[in-house]
């Protein structure tokens, strides 16, 4: 499996346009005021196809998150241990990102306050978030929500056994 | 709907690896079995209902097997659900025959992702996947870090099932993983997408199964004295991707269970054993705590106190589940139940008069829900 691509269409294009003019777009029903992620081209809470796209703050919060061990692609390899996390923005719509400050998860706990990081990978602008000021108070007085770290060199399919 | 359709026979392979064998003829191997022990003859069955396949899926699915199998239904068909699709199947078979569009009906299900592809399990999640979003165990690593933050859940909690359905597969002689599990090596085992280690995942499994649905008049007629009925079918869907959802720790799974106590008019007490799909150790806690067995945040503390074995709080997975039986989604656990209830298991509950099961598929998009009552 090679490295992801992304397909503009329509639909999508002002996500990605927004990105690389430095702003986390989302979108806003004009028909009853619903606010999402990912682009659709209907609101799915009223179907309206009446639609505007919306700069976000940039604050958000930290839903929850994983560390992988384990490289599910190739071009992953060279990025274990690697974050994936879901942020819900201030203005209420969700994503999947990647708390970059923290890439092994440490000192992340729930309802974190995080903050957009822009940044440049596969070619693109993607959003990503670092821990708030306030939350980097808090990680650093909370290390025991550390999960204990293990040897990863034996790292192995569950299946194998 | 109660009582009305039964489970006249049950079959089943090996599970494990089957190298070389097509996902369909272990279809049939398992069909054989099931149609020898419902004793219906094989052109009985007017009704093939398949679930989809993860290894390698096809068009005209349903169709290929009903060919294997020689037969010409009124109604043949594959469903993808993910791993509710066979209680779901059971649901959309059992009301054909009561509406009388059928007589006989075949739910079965075959894979061969062990030794053939299973690539579905690692596959990249859409535009998402330019985070490094791949793989099935990541959506349920999210609600089993939710879980952890919400509840200040141990680890232990969550070993507590992985080394009860150890307990349980290590004693059924066609289980997939027969080794048992301490709670020290399950500690120790490594992390694969963190918080998930090795344990929490179910085996993949190559493997078939089958069950024959009829009615209650027809196995009376027969004089049938292990057809297992069933009592009540659930379902309810999240549909939502893991990170859209408002809260990763309060699914349908709740909806589809209320929906089927109340078609069997039972209560949660009434309930002696249960099968819950275990292809993570979170989603058992989820499941338990949604279907209303345990309170929120305390299924994996219950687990860990009281014990899952058939002396325990609630017998669980008495065969061994996703995670030792067969990682195969689904039908495993219902065959399960139907030995518990005609009082044929390798871990028997001691005469049980209610048994419930938990299908469930995507990362807990799909939900599913059966009430079977004592055999006879």
């Amino acid at each position: 499996m090679s490295q992801p691509e992304i397909v503009e269409t329509a639909i999508n294009a002002p996500y990605w346009s927004a990105l690389r003019q430095g702003r986390l777009d989302y979108q806003h029903c004009r028909s009853c005021g619903h606010d999402w992620l990912p682009a659709r081209a209907h609101c799915p809470a009223c179907l309206d196809t009446d639609n505007e796209w919306r700069a976000a703050s940039g604050s958000g919060r930290l839903v929850s998150w994983v560390v992988y061990h384990r490289a599910y692609a190739p071009h992953l390899a060279a990025r274990l241990p690697y974050n994936v996390a879901i942020v819900e923005l201030a203005e209420g719509p969700r994503l999947l990102t990647s708390i970059v400050d923290r890439p092994d998860g440490s000192g992340l706990f729930a309802d974190a306050a995080v903050a957009l990081r822009i940044e440049e990978d596969f070619g693109r602008p993607l959003p990503r978030f670092c821990l708030s000021q306030q939350a980097l108070t808090a990680a650093r007085a909370a290390e025991y929500f550390r999960t204990p770290r293990r040897p990863q060199d034996a790292i192995e399919e569950r299946s194998e056994q | 709907m109660r009582g009305k359709v039964v489970i006249a026979g049950v079959g089943n392979t090996v599970y494990g690896k089957h190298p070389g064998r097509d996902k369909i003829e272990l279809i049939v191997d398992a069909a054989r079995e099931a149609i020898e022990d419902a004793g219906i003859g094989k052109d009985e069955i007017d009704g093939v209902f398949v679930k989809m396949a993860n290894a390698a899926p096809t068009v005209l699915y349903g169709q290929k097997v009903a060919e294997a199998l020689g037969l010409q239904p009124a109604i043949g068909c594959a469903l993808d659900q993910g791993g509710a699709a066979n209680i779901g199947l059971i649901a959309y078979a059992a009301l054909a025959i009561e509406a009388g569009m059928i007589r006989n009906a075949l739910i079965c299900y075959g894979d061969t992702a062990r030794t053939g592809s299973h690539a579905v399990y690692h596959r990249p999640r859409g535009d998402d996947a330019i985070h490094g979003w791949y793989s099935t165990a990541a959506g349920y690593a999210m609600i089993h870090q939710a879980y952890r933050q919400r509840y200040r859940a141990r680890d232990e909690h969550f070993g507590a099932v992985a080394v009860a359905a150890r307990a349980h597969g290590a004693q059924n002689p066609r289980a997939h993983l027969r080794k048992p599990l301490g709670m020290d090596a399950y500690l120790s085992g490594p992390f694969v997408v963190e918080p998930l280690r090795r344990d929490d995942i179910c085996l993949v499994s190559d493997g078939a199964a089958a069950i024959l649905l009829t009615s209650a008049a027809e196995a009376r007629n027969r004089r049938h004295v292990r057809a297992v009925p069933i009592l009540g079918l659930g379902q309810a869907q999240e549909s939502w991707e893991v990170h859209l959802r408002p809260d990763l720790l309060r699914t349908r799974a709740e909806a589809s269970a209320d929906m089927a106590f109340a078609r069997a008019g039972i209560t949660r007490r009434q309930i002696d054993f249960a099968q819950i799909y275990d292809c993570f150790t979170v989603t058992v806690l989820q499941t338990l705590e949604d279907y209303g067995l345990a309170p929120r945040g305390q299924a994996g503390e219950k687990a860990l106190a009281e014990g899952l074995g058939v002396d325990g709080w609630l017998p669980f997975n008495t065969s061994g589940g996703l995670l030792s039986e067969s990682g195969t989604p689904g039908l495993q656990l219902v065959i399960e139940a139907v030995r518990q209830l005609r009082g044929e298991a390798n871990v028997q509950v001691k005469s049980p008069r209610h048994g419930l099961v938990s299908n469930q598929g995507g990362s807990m998009h799909t939900h599913a829900t059966l009430i079977l009552g004592a055999a006879g």
